[in-house]
């Protein structure tokens, strides 16, 4: 048994704890760089702001309708969640943080009214931290994430499904009519896993609501569809395949990437920007205790641009051996920049992946070819805590370009808020 | 409902080190833990005004309203979401767009926000208007010398 504990708009209810002017008001988050609507509220979806919406076309369409546009302020979210998470976390004895606003709590030890002490969860997440959420539960991952969806439609569109399931929904609880009542009401692209390409092939096949797929066999559906598919059957059908990871599993790969808050033309400027991405993510890679094999970095110029020059390249540099070493991580950055790079473009976009990920306690043993390098691990450690307690960029090195020099590369924020939790000098404002 | 986390949940702030150090580990008959006498700690202001790390959020007061009651303009307020506001409370709440720290007055079925400064007025709701509390002033942080 598992529950799904979600935020609602999640961005955008941070923002609105500390702006209460923002309540009932059209709002969005951009993505970085004010790029596009990342997070909506209730009232700007009923505007039909699309996901994703390049906000240079919203802004001239919605002159008169008094949406706020807001730059995400990921210190703020990232503070928000990890006091959400830790609330959450009450609910039951195991729980795997899947995203930042998103974590399944694994229920299956838990006796007695689980509807009620879901509710006091919720109500405590929203009076401790002024999040609302929504919390779904079913015998499955992909079912709890079903009645996740189903608790949040019930709260927003009266009429959707039955009251009672507003807010917090228990699947498991309920009779098969009622049951197959929802999977009736639900549409197909709301079941994780069901992706927009399988779920239109799965409409052309006649297949409308969740009730239906519900109802497939499921070795037919690995015949004719996928292992995948048949995986979200099974686990529609209260047959557990996803399993349960107390700790969000190490990621696969790392990215740091970001657009340009001008284009950049000049291979100094490249280099520094990817040098700064590059320690970034190596400081991502040690704190997961990670090493990587490989770097991949990519520079692109806009597509929105249409008058310039189209370019874009990326190149994987292979280590000599795994390692956490922001040195080496942002050597075979620069390298791979140096080697892509061609004069004469209007650069938008770079970014630095770092690849090939393995744990850090495995080291491959090899014939000696070469001397190992000398162990920098202690010098890496010390340059994040620097930068922990100093502030980000503390230290860093050279080639990331000086902290207070004017960089013609960095991210366009005009619309973002306070770091209202994290830093003394943005603490909000009451009047007394 | 409301436990108190325990002391490595506790947020960290500023540290904040003062001379005397305070020995942990309970007083016992018998002889003592040979170990207690390397446990100690310094005393950490955050132990003393936060009790609730996970819903403790910080305020910064601007205005005269609230002088008698010892709140300040300037003073850093420490709130505390997880306590549920009581009658003569000290609150942040949500009025009109804006945060404003008040009294709770909570009495014969009436609710509205007082002033410990009695020349500004008092903020009263009608029918169907609604407080949203942010929560409960526990503390003012005022400084002398920074």
């Amino acid at each position: 048994m598992y529950a799904l504990v979600d935020g609602n708009n999640f961005y955008v209810s941070c923002e609105r704890v500390f702006r209460p002017s923002l309540q009932g008001r059209p709002v969005i988050v951009l993505s970085n760089n004010d790029g596009c609507a990342i997070a909506r509220s209730n009232e700007a979806k009923a505007l039909g702001i699309a996901m994703g919406a390049p906000w240079f076309q919203i802004r001239h369409t919605l002159p008169d309708a008094g949406v706020v546009a807001l730059s995400a302020n990921f210190t703020l979210y990232g503070d928000m969640s990890n006091r959400m998470m830790a609330i959450a976390a009450g609910l039951g004895p195991g729980q795997e943080i899947y995203s930042i606003d998103e974590s399944f709590i694994d229920l299956s030890t838990m006796r007695g009214d689980l509807v009620a002490r879901s509710h006091r969860v919720r109500e405590r997440i929203l009076q401790w931290t002024g999040i609302p959420t929504g919390i779904g539960i079913g015998a499955t991952k992909t079912l709890a994430k079903l009645a996740n969806h189903v608790a949040k439609t019930a709260d927003r569109k009266p009429g959707s499904y039955p009251i009672e399931f507003a807010r917090v929904c228990n699947l498991s609880a309920l009779p098969a009519s009622d049951l197959e009542a929802v999977f009736a009401a639900t549409a197909l692209g709301e079941v994780w896993g069901i992706g927009r390409r399988i779920g239109a092939q799965l409409q052309e096949a006649g297949l409308k609501s969740v009730l239906d797929v519900v109802r497939l066999d499921p070795a037919m559906v690995r015949g004719r569809w996928s292992v995948v598919l048949e995986r979200t059957v099974r686990e529609l059908q209260g047959q557990q395949c996803i399993g349960f990871d107390d700790e969000a599993p190490a990621k696969k790969e790392i990215a740091s990437t970001r657009s340009f808050g001008q284009p950049v033309t000049q291979l100094a400027d490249l280099i520094e920007a990817v040098s700064q991405f590059a320690s970034r993510a190596a400081e991502k890679l040690r704190r997961q205790e990670s090493r990587a094999g490989q770097v991949l970095c990519f520079i692109r110029t806009s597509p929105f641009r249409r008058d310039d020059k189209q370019y874009s390249r990326s190149v994987t540099v292979p280590l000599r051996r795994p390692t956490a070493d922001t040195a080496a991580l942002v050597q075979a950055a620069v390298q791979g920049a140096k080697a892509i790079f061609k004069p004469g473009f209007n650069y938008a976009k770079a970014g630095v992946m770092l690849l090939d990920l393995q744990d850090a306690s495995v080291e491959q043993q090899e014939l000696a070819l070469d001397e190992a390098p000398p162990d920098r691990s202690a010098l890496m450690e010390t340059m994040d805590r620097l930068n922990e307690r100093y502030g980000r960029g503390s230290i860093a090195l050279a080639s990331t370009g000086k902290s207070n020099g004017q960089r013609t590369w960095t991210m366009k924020q005009s619309l973002k808020t306070p770091e209202y939790t994290t830093r003394w000098t943005d603490v909000p404002r009451v009047l007394a | 409902m409301y436990s108190i986390p325990p002391l490595a949940a506790v947020a960290r702030v500023e540290p904040v080190a003062l001379a005397l150090p305070v020995v942990e580990g309970k007083l016992r008959a018998g002889f003592p833990s040979p170990a207690d006498d390397f446990a100690i700690r310094r005393q950490d202001l955050n132990d003393l005004l936060i009790t609730h790390p996970l819903a403790t959020f910080y305020w910064q007061v601007s205005g005269q309203s609230m002088v008698e009651a010892g709140i300040g303009d300037g003073d850093l307020l420490v709130v505390n979401r997880a306590i549920t506001p009581m009658h003569r409370h000290i609150v942040v709440a949500q009025v009109d767009g804006d945060f404003t720290v008040k009294y709770l007055f909570k009495r014969s079925g009436r609710i509205k926000l007082t002033t410990a400064n009695p020349t500004f007025p008092e903020i009263t709701f009608k029918e169907g208007q609604q407080l949203i509390i942010c929560g409960v002033v526990t503390a003012a942080i005022k400084r002398f010398v920074k």
